[in-house]
């Protein structure tokens, strides 16, 4: 079980956290124009990278806080965790 | 019985206190403190079980965890468990334990004639030989193999005893309590460290129990015992023993098994059998000692021939002697330590060591001591078949390839050496690439992933000076690194015996045209020809070896074996070991009960369980729960002798004909607040939010952003900034992690803030004709009338005296109204509406009765909005906006969606108008067109139509829209029906929806 730090709160086993995807991943703005290959990109394809990912995690038995973390998808070691509006 | 091989004055435990137990039905005695093993030995019982394939008699190999053969059946009161290690179980009175494998009695065994028919069943062999024909397999092959296959008989009763859970915290989780653990946990304890010292066996003191040394002038266990008693003071300090640690896992989770109950006598009713510790430890030192090799020879698996430790432990902690004419057979220094303790309590042993000589101390002191000793000499084959009686024994060659002149031997024990294999598994399970050390032939750690260290013997440390050494130091500088403190412990003067290099054999050669069994994994019953034939076949990699010969795979996980495996496949590819590589160790170390692993999740405490307030007058009521989630939800309300079809139909007609009402506190509930409110809304919604006034509700859907429906319900704008939504009850919790992502993830600019409310508010839904006439009697204050508080209308008011918030909304299709207090209020609200409603006979009604009403409207629920269907199957097109971008609407206009033979939402009634159709039915064209028949649809939700008075059921049917009319078949396998359908609209009852606006 990993230990994870929520920047709100501090670490907390993993069992407290649902894990939320990959965090470079943005949302394409409301109302604008975008191909399907793109939107595609943005709905079903993510990469899978074999190292350093950066990830979004929810503190959801906690404070209910989204925050970013970067973990080794191998070592599961993790690096950092920021705020949502901090640099990983 | 008595005790006949039981020395006097020697051993650690307590002679004061006999104990008799049974074992195979006989009756034997023994002390407490002895296990099952050392108790059996004392009396000179070592054939204990039967092996796994061959059905071979075996006994005792060791003395610990590390024992392949000796798994037994114990009885309690009601009760069995099996394969339990009777070297590891410790002896209580009354304690009953039988073998397992053999039929009728574990001396004579029906099944050894497999041992006779070996040649048929070499490495692979269940691969080979039930291939075909296929059919057999189920029906024939296989409960014939596991009938003869398997270890103990599993418990057919639920488990009577508790196991319990505890999670804990400390800077540094020490494993093991020999001489570096000891003086690792001190060092760090003294330096101020928090710690926990875990020790799986029931004493401390690992091989300072066994070993003959000094540490500063004290006998090696009284300086244990000084040290244990010292952390035991400490408040800094945890110490555990009977406590496995089997798990190095993630971010140093360590799992560690205490065993709390079995070894007490009275125990308490409350007592845990076992308690499963989650420690998380800042550092973790592995000082879990090592486990002697066995060497291999014809027959080495004779009851009666042991590892040369394991004859040293018994007669040292158990004052038992595992024979009375010992051979001791070794490669190397550490068994002279057993002939040596033989020699003292009157034994005279046989030494056959494969060796040319031994410079050590330990030689030294066994020549002085006239003990017998034969170098190059090994052992060609044991004979005795329920008890070893003679070994065949004789000089090496010079290339060690054959024996020069064999003689046979009389013996009742052999006690072998091959040498020391590290206990690295927890090293290795935390990540560290171990490497193969040359000067032990071994195993040992490599660099740390984790914030691991490993000492000691474990560490490849196998003298005591070392060993000391290592935990001191790393026992301080681990806890400098997290205390800061700087409190240096020394390590104390020590003296022991002086050893020298190990020989570099395992395997002894067989004599001319002999074919004797040479037993590499005793629990699995693999031997050397095994290995030879899987590398012969062409298998390389050693875990392809493993799993074709099953090495290493029992329940000991070749603790014993694996490595002797390796040396051989290295030995015939002519190859190092590094080259060969080694199996991964995978937790648990040991075999963990399932009951431990499960703890007190069980029952009724397996998850939380959620009640409305209103529950315990449900449940006076003669309601009929059913599990929603966690909620327990009353399913409908028993009158006499009705079932469950009877009472919801009773209730459901009600509804459509007077007022029912039911709880729907369940639902969940998000206050949502701020000036982006509606903003917010109309991006998670598909339609229209920006312009619903103060005091209207409004029916919304989510998608998720593939175009996936995701949740529905109704949101209701209680004031400028203050929105109250509702959700489903199942995903409730879901919609909130949804709402709270785009929130603070995707638009933090927007100024909204969501709330759970779901257990604040109590609710109840009002609903049928009479249901205006009753809510005006609870709110005589309000207008009530359509014109005034019409359908989607919300008002708040007063229930005698308490806060409430009145929504005209509907899942029934009727009119219908609902209440929600503050959950306090609930029972009070809920006891006013039946009181008030008599006279316009209202009956409560539960989610039965609630899902015909929703299914014969056609409205969608959790069975529709399936995480597979879009918003036009479900037939709520018209809920998508056209205007605005909401989540998920780019996704609708991809190929796949807009495909107008899509799945639509349809109803279906059979056409004998009686009989019920399945959930879960396929929809075909032909009844008995060949498989695969083409499926059409499939049956989502059915009940009995109170309105109709005859079955009808939604569907989702490719191309619905045009299949209105139809004759389809109902087809449902697992209930054996296939019944003639029609397909006719959704909206079974009031299509225009005017009853919920009347």
């Amino acid at each position: 079980m990993l230990e994870i730090k929520c920047p709100y709160c501090g670490k907390r086993s993993q069992n407290e956290f649902s894990y939320g995807g990959d965090a470079s991943v943005k949302r394409p703005d409301l109302e604008k124009e975008i191909s399907d290959q793109d939107w595609d990109n943005f709905v079903y394809f993510r990469n899978n990278p074999r190292g350093k990912h950066s990830e979004l995690w929810q503190h959801i038995s906690g404070c209910r806080q989204w925050f970013k973390v970067s973990r080794d998808t191998v070592s599961h070691e993790i690096f950092k965790t920021a705020k949502l509006n901090e640099e990983l | 019985m008595t005790q006949s091989y039981r020395l006097e004055n020697i051993g650690y435990i307590n002679r004061d206190r006999k104990i008799s137990f049974r074992f195979n039905g006989r009756k034997y005695f023994g002390y407490k403190g002895d296990t099952l093993a050392s108790a059996l030995l004392a009396n000179g019982v070592h054939l204990v079980g039967r092996s796994f394939k061959y059905h071979r008699p075996r006994g005792f190999l060791g003395a610990g965890v590390d024992e392949p053969n000796a798994k037994v059946q114990l009885y309690k009161e009601n009760n069995t468990e099996p394969n339990a290690n009777a070297t590891e179980v410790e002896l209580v009175e009354g304690l009953i334990a039988k073998s397992q494998n053999c039929w009728p009695s574990v001396s004579f065994d029906f099944g050894a004639i497999n041992n006779l028919l070996g040649k048929l069943f070499p490495a692979g062999f269940y691969y080979k030989t039930f291939m075909w024909p296929k059919s057999f397999w189920y029906k024939i092959y296989e409960p014939i193999i596991r009938k003869a296959a398997g270890l103990g008989i599993a418990p057919l009763k639920p488990d009577p005893d508790r196991y319990e859970h505890k999670y804990e915290y400390c800077d540094i989780l020490v494993v093991g309590s020999g001489p570096s653990g000891l003086s690792s946990a001190l060092s760090a304890a003294k330096n101020g460290a928090r710690v926990i010292l875990a020790e799986d066996k029931p004493r401390f003191g690992g091989s300072l129990l066994t070993d003959e040394v000094t540490i500063g002038n004290k006998k090696g266990k009284e300086w244990a015992d000084e040290i244990i008693s010292q952390l035991k003071s400490m408040p800094n300090v945890i110490v555990k023993k009977r406590s496995q640690v089997f798990g190095y896992y993630d971010h140093n989770m360590m799992v560690m098994c205490e065993r709390t109950k079995d070894h007490i006598e009275n125990p308490n009713e409350f007592t845990p059998r076992q308690k499963l510790w989650y420690i998380r430890a800042k550092e973790v030192i592995v000082s879990t000692g090592s486990i002697e090799r066995p060497i291999t020879f014809g027959n080495n698996d004779r009851p009666g021939i042991l590892l040369a430790s394991a004859a040293k432990e018994y007669m040292k902690v158990y004052g038992v002697l595992v024979g009375r004419k010992p051979i001791i057979f070794t490669n190397n220094d550490s068994a002279y330590d057993t002939a040596i303790e033989f020699k003292k309590n009157g034994i005279n042993p046989l030494v056959l060591d494969t060796r040319l000589d031994s410079g050590s101390s330990v030689v030294a002191e066994a020549k002085s001591l006239n003990i017998n000793i034969k170098f190059s000499y090994g052992i060609a084959n044991a004979k005795g078949y329920l008890k070893v009686k003679s070994a065949t024994i004789g000089k090496l060659n010079s290339d060690r390839s054959s024996f020069e002149k064999l003689e046979n031997i009389t013996c009742d024990c052999i006690c072998v050496s091959g040498n020391w294999t590290p206990t690295v598994h927890l090293t290795s399970q935390s990540g560290n690439k171990l490497k193969f050390n040359d000067a032990i032939d071994a195993f040992t750690p490599n660099e740390s992933r984790q914030s691991e260290t490993t000492v000691g013997s474990a560490n490849g440390s196998f003298t005591l000076k070392k060993s000391l050494e290592e935990g001191f130091t790393k026992g301080f500088e681990l806890s400098k690194k997290i205390t800061s403190k700087n409190e240096k412990s020394v390590s104390p003067h020590s003296n022991e015996r002086s050893y020298d290099q190990h020989d570099k054999i395992w395997c002894m050669p067989l004599p001319k045209n002999k074919h004797y069994k040479r037993f590499l994994d005793f629990q699995n019953d693999v031997a050397v020809s095994d290995i030879e034939l899987a590398v012969r076949e062409g298998y390389r990699s050693i875990e392809h070896v493993k799993r074709y010969t099953t090495l290493g795979m029992a329940t000991d996980q070749g603790k014993t074996s694996n490595l002797n495996g390796m040396q051989l496949v290295s030995n015939i590819e002519n190859k190092v070991i590094p080259e060969v590589g080694h199996t991964t160790f995978r937790p648990p170390y040991t075999p963990i009960t399932i009951g431990a692993i499960v703890g007190r999740e069980v029952g009724k405490h397996y998850r939380a369980t959620r009640k409305s307030p209103m529950h315990e007058w449900h449940e006076k009521n003669k309601a009929v729960f059913v599990d929603a989630g966690l909620w327990l939800r009353p399913r409908y309300y028993k009158k006499g002798e009705e079932t469950l079809f009877e009472a919801s139909k009773r209730e459901a007609k009600n509804v459509r004909k007077n007022v029912g009402v039911c709880d729907v506190t369940s639902l969940g509930k998000i206050d949502i607040k701020g000036t982006d409110s509606a903003e917010f809304l109309n991006r998670v919604y598909t339609n229209a939010w920006m312009k619903l006034p103060i005091g209207k509700a409004r029916y919304g859907v989510m998608l998720r952003e593939d175009g996936i429906v995701f949740d529905d319900g109704t949101t209701t704008r209680i004031a400028e900034n203050h929105y109250h939504m509702t959700t489903t009850t199942a995903q409730a919790a879901n919609v909130l992690s949804h709402l709270e992502y785009y929130l603070q993830v995707v638009w933090p600019e927007l100024d909204v803030n969501v709330l759970s409310t779901t257990e604040q508010w109590a609710g109840a839904a009002l609903a049928g004709p009479n249901s205006r006439k009753l809510l005006s009697k609870l709110f005589p204050n309000i207008d009530v009338s359509n014109e005034n508080f019409p359908f989607m209308g919300y008002k708040e008011s007063e229930l005698f005296g308490v806060p409430a918030r009145i929504f005209r909304i509907s899942f029934s299709g009727e009119l219908a109204y609902e209440i929600n207090v503050e959950s306090n209020y609930g029972v009070s609200m809920w006891k006013k509406i039946i009181e008030l409603g008599k006279e316009v006979n209202i009956e409560p009604y539960g989610t039965e009765a609630l899902s015909t009403l929703r299914i014969e409207m056609g409205h969608v629920a959790g069975s529709e909005i399936d995480n597979r269907t879009i918003a036009s199957d479900l037939s709520l097109e018209g809920m998508l906006s056209k205007k605005k971008d909401f989540i998920g609407k780019r996704s609708l206009s991809r190929e796949a969606f807009t495909n107008p033979n899509r799945e639509k939402i349809v109803g279906v009634v059979p056409v004998d108008k009686k009989t019920m159709i399945p959930e879960g039915s396929h929809l075909v064209k032909d009844s008995n067109a060949s498989l695969p028949n083409p499926k059409l649809g499939h049956i989502s939700a059915s009940c009995w139509s109170v309105e109709h008075n005859n079955p009808f059921s939604l569907a989702i049917l490719k191309d619905g829209k045009n299949k209105i009319g139809e004759k389809l078949y109902a087809l449902s396998p697992l209930k054996n029906k296939s019944i003639p359908v029609e397909i006719i609209s959704s909206h079974y009852v009031d299509p225009k929806g005017e009853r919920a606006r009347s």
